[in-house]
């Protein structure tokens, strides 16, 4: 299974960046082998508009089943559930601690989202 | 953290003064001048500019008349009248491309057989963290004939909410623009309340009517404000029953008196002039608001 | 005199009076003359005039659809779009149509030719009479961010011979651009006060930019409003009028009553202010000659 989680940082023991669209890098692993890479995101950070929707874009051309970030705005929610990508909201802590949280259940994937839209 | 927007549909009832009254009453809070179009917020609070920063708001369709041919396929394809023909310096026919009018949209730099334009980045106007005579304040300029105003309100609103969570303040309070379209539709969603202010004319009415329909339409909660109220107390009181049928609270009914433009030209706020009814009125719908917003 | 003139009402600050300047204006020249209300999302000047609606017509901005049996998903519309209007994924393709502007740049750069432009509704256009005076609004669909669609469709209605009086929205941002341009002459409408002088100045840079010329109606104007008048005698700009601060004419407003009809010597102050601002586009136009 591949997830991808919004990061500020480069390794698993970084912190989740509570932003989606705007997020500095994403953090993608293969649960399977543990293989990990990171993706930079930064080319959306100072889009004019739809850096949600671009973020979820890029994400969509990884290949992964889930995403675990601390908040998704509408626009980018539905770009990912188009792409038949899982949200998974609300995450906190590193990115280590944010999978084991999905392991056990503590986080889930959501139906909606979680904030809403900036007009941007 | 709560966050009480301020509008009005039809310009000119008083958001603003009312807006600085509340800065001068309200503790441990960060004020948002949204008005981003004609912002006037900081005349009366006073703005000691600690941060200025950029905004890139779209991009600019830019000719280089030296690749020009003169083609007019970048005429025929722009949607927006930003595009004409002009002769050259040598008399070869080439483009002028209207700042105003170009929405950025691309389609004739990506159409143009000569690749004789380009689509840059432009700056479209300014916001401003700044210290007020009562905290922290982030206001804005947009450029003349610049769009994406909801853009740069979002950031206003967004700046506001970072530095009142860093400081642990549990309020911002948001100055917005006349209307109902994008900046105040970006000034609006989300808010935990929002303060519609209205004057007793039929054109108060009819405006607060169309501002009503969009809290309804966001689901957002609001409350009314009838200023200058004597002015037409017959106005006032069809208002008051209009609110009546929509279920809507009128927190506040403020006299009409001249000592809001003197406070205005004295660069004050209408509270600091003690023993007024207008003051009293003002402060009385304060504590209703802070009440309401818990 | 023009045969074809085009006047619009604007202020940099909302609530200045455009709406009454404007109303009044159209109502004291009285024939040959249409009334523009371009303020779609607040129009008021019906209000004022009180005209009989002949005919509504809603106004579409052209958003992307796709035929999804043509799309093999390339993604060359996403590639175009600056708006992220539309988005095209691995094996799908979604639209944001609130966010499109309607440039067609989709649509001309899709290589299967998939995607055709329908008309996203975004407001009413109504045209009606009220005396002898035309009238043309917008009114924008509650909800809806974008206003300069509706108002490019009101002023397709500009008179091609007669007088056109143009009600903008309040600002300097692209929908009273929209509203604007392309006018014979502009009049700025402010007031007396520390707002109305800050706002003013920033109206009369979106004129100076757009090239029309232009002169300053001051309403509500008190004895000691020297800040103005000594703004205007500085930047050369003709002040056209100055309607006082009284209670009774704000009376009239607040009642919907225009004030060449509650207070006759208006009409003349009104018709005086229509041949001040026609004298003042002839000498523009002969000056540029």
């Amino acid at each position: 299974m591949k997830i991808a989680v919004t990061s500020q940082g480069d390794t698993i023991n970084s912190p989740v960046d509570p932003r989606f669209g705007r997020a500095a890098k994403i953090f993608v692993i293969e649960t399977d082998s543990g293989e990990t890479r990171v993706v930079n995101n930064m080319q959306n950070v100072n889009l004019t508009q739809g850096a949600g929707i671009q973020a979820a874009e890029n994400v969509s051309h990884l290949g992964v089943q889930y995403v675990i970030t601390g908040h998704c705005g509408p626009k980018a929610f539905r770009t990912l559930k188009s792409a038949g990508i899982k949200v998974v909201v609300g995450a906190k802590g590193t990115i280590a601690e944010a999978l084991e949280d999905l392991k056990t259940g503590k986080l889930t994937s959501s139906d909606n989202p979680d904030v809403e839209g900036h007009w941007i | 953290m709560k966050e009480l927007v301020v509008i009005s549909g039809k310009g000119g009832t008083g958001k603003t003064s009312i807006v600085a009254s509340f800065a001068a009453l309200a503790e441990k809070k960060v004020i948002a001048d949204c008005d981003v179009d004609a912002a006037d917020l900081h005349l009366i609070l006073g703005s000691k500019i600690q941060k200025k920063n950029e905004f890139a708001g779209g991009k600019l369709a830019v000719i280089n008349p030296d690749l020009c041919t003169g083609c007019g396929i970048c005429t025929e394809l722009c949607r927006f009248d930003a595009v004409s023909p002009v002769n050259g310096k040598t008399g070869i026919p080439g483009v002028s491309i209207n700042r105003l009018m170009c929405e950025g949209c691309g389609v004739c730099a990506n159409f143009c057989p000569v690749n004789a334009i380009e689509l840059k980045e432009k700056v479209s106007g300014e916001w401003y963290i700044s210290e007020s005579r009562y905290g922290p304040m982030v206001h804005a300029r947009l450029g003349i004939a610049e769009d994406n105003s909801g853009k740069l309100v979002s950031l206003v609103r967004l700046n506001a909410k970072n530095i009142a969570e860093n400081r642990k303040y549990d309020l911002v309070i948001i100055d917005g623009s006349p209307g109902i379209g994008c900046p105040v539709i970006a000034s609006v969603t989300g808010a935990s309340l929002v303060l519609a202010v209205t004057e007793p004319t039929l054109s108060g009415l009819h405006d607060l009517k169309r501002v009503i329909s969009l809290a309804e339409h966001f689901n957002i909660r609001l409350v009314v404000c009838i200023n200058k109220y004597d002015i037409n107390t017959d106005m006032s009181r069809q208002i008051e029953e209009y609110c009546l049928t929509k279920k809507l609270k009128v927190v506040g009914k403020i006299p009409y008196d001249t000592i809001v433009t003197k406070a205005q030209i004295a660069g004050a706020s209408v509270v600091e002039y003690a023993g007024k009814p207008v003051t009293f009125s003002i402060k009385k719908m304060w504590r209703e608001i802070f009440y309401i917003i818990g | 005199m023009k045969h074809n003139l085009t006047i619009a009402v604007a202020s940099g600050k909302g609530g200045t009076g455009k709406t009454t300047i404007a109303a009044n204006l159209a109502y004291s020249i009285g024939y040959n003359v249409r009334l523009l209300d371009c303020d779609v999302e607040e129009p008021n000047s019906h209000i004022f005039l009180k005209p009989e609606i002949v005919s509504r017509e809603k106004i579409g901005v052209p958003v992307p659809e796709i035929d999804e049996s043509k799309c093999n998903y390339c993604g060359e519309c996403g590639r175009i779009c600056v708006f992220s209007a539309i988005v095209p994924l691995k094996d799908s393709i979604i639209t944001f149509p609130e966010l499109c502007h309607g440039c067609g740049g989709c649509s001309l750069v899709c290589p299967e030719k998939a995607i055709k432009e329908i008309d996203r509704e975004t407001g009413v256009l109504e045209i009606g009479w009220s005396d002898k005076i035309e009238f043309v609004q917008g009114r924008l669909n509650i909800g809806e961010a974008m206003s300069p669609p509706l108002i490019r469709a009101v002023k397709k209605h500009v008179k091609k011979d007669g007088i056109t009086i143009i009600d903008a929205p309040p600002g300097t941002s692209c929908p009273v651009i929209e509203s604007v341009k392309d006018s014979d002459y502009v009049v700025l409408v402010t007031e007396p006060t520390p707002f109305g002088l800050n706002d003013l100045k920033l109206a009369v840079g979106m004129v100076r930019e757009l090239g029309i010329p232009f002169g300053v109606v001051v309403n509500r104007a008190t004895i000691g409003d020297r800040c103005m008048d000594s703004y205007c005698l500085k930047e050369n700009i003709k002040i056209l009028l100055k309607i006082p601060d009284k209670r009774k004419i704000a009376e009239a407003y607040s009642r919907g009553e225009l004030a060449v009809n509650a207070f006759p010597e208006y009409k003349y102050i009104f018709e005086e202010l229509f041949s001040l601002i026609s004298g003042e586009i002839l000498e523009e136009t002969e000056y540029k000659l």
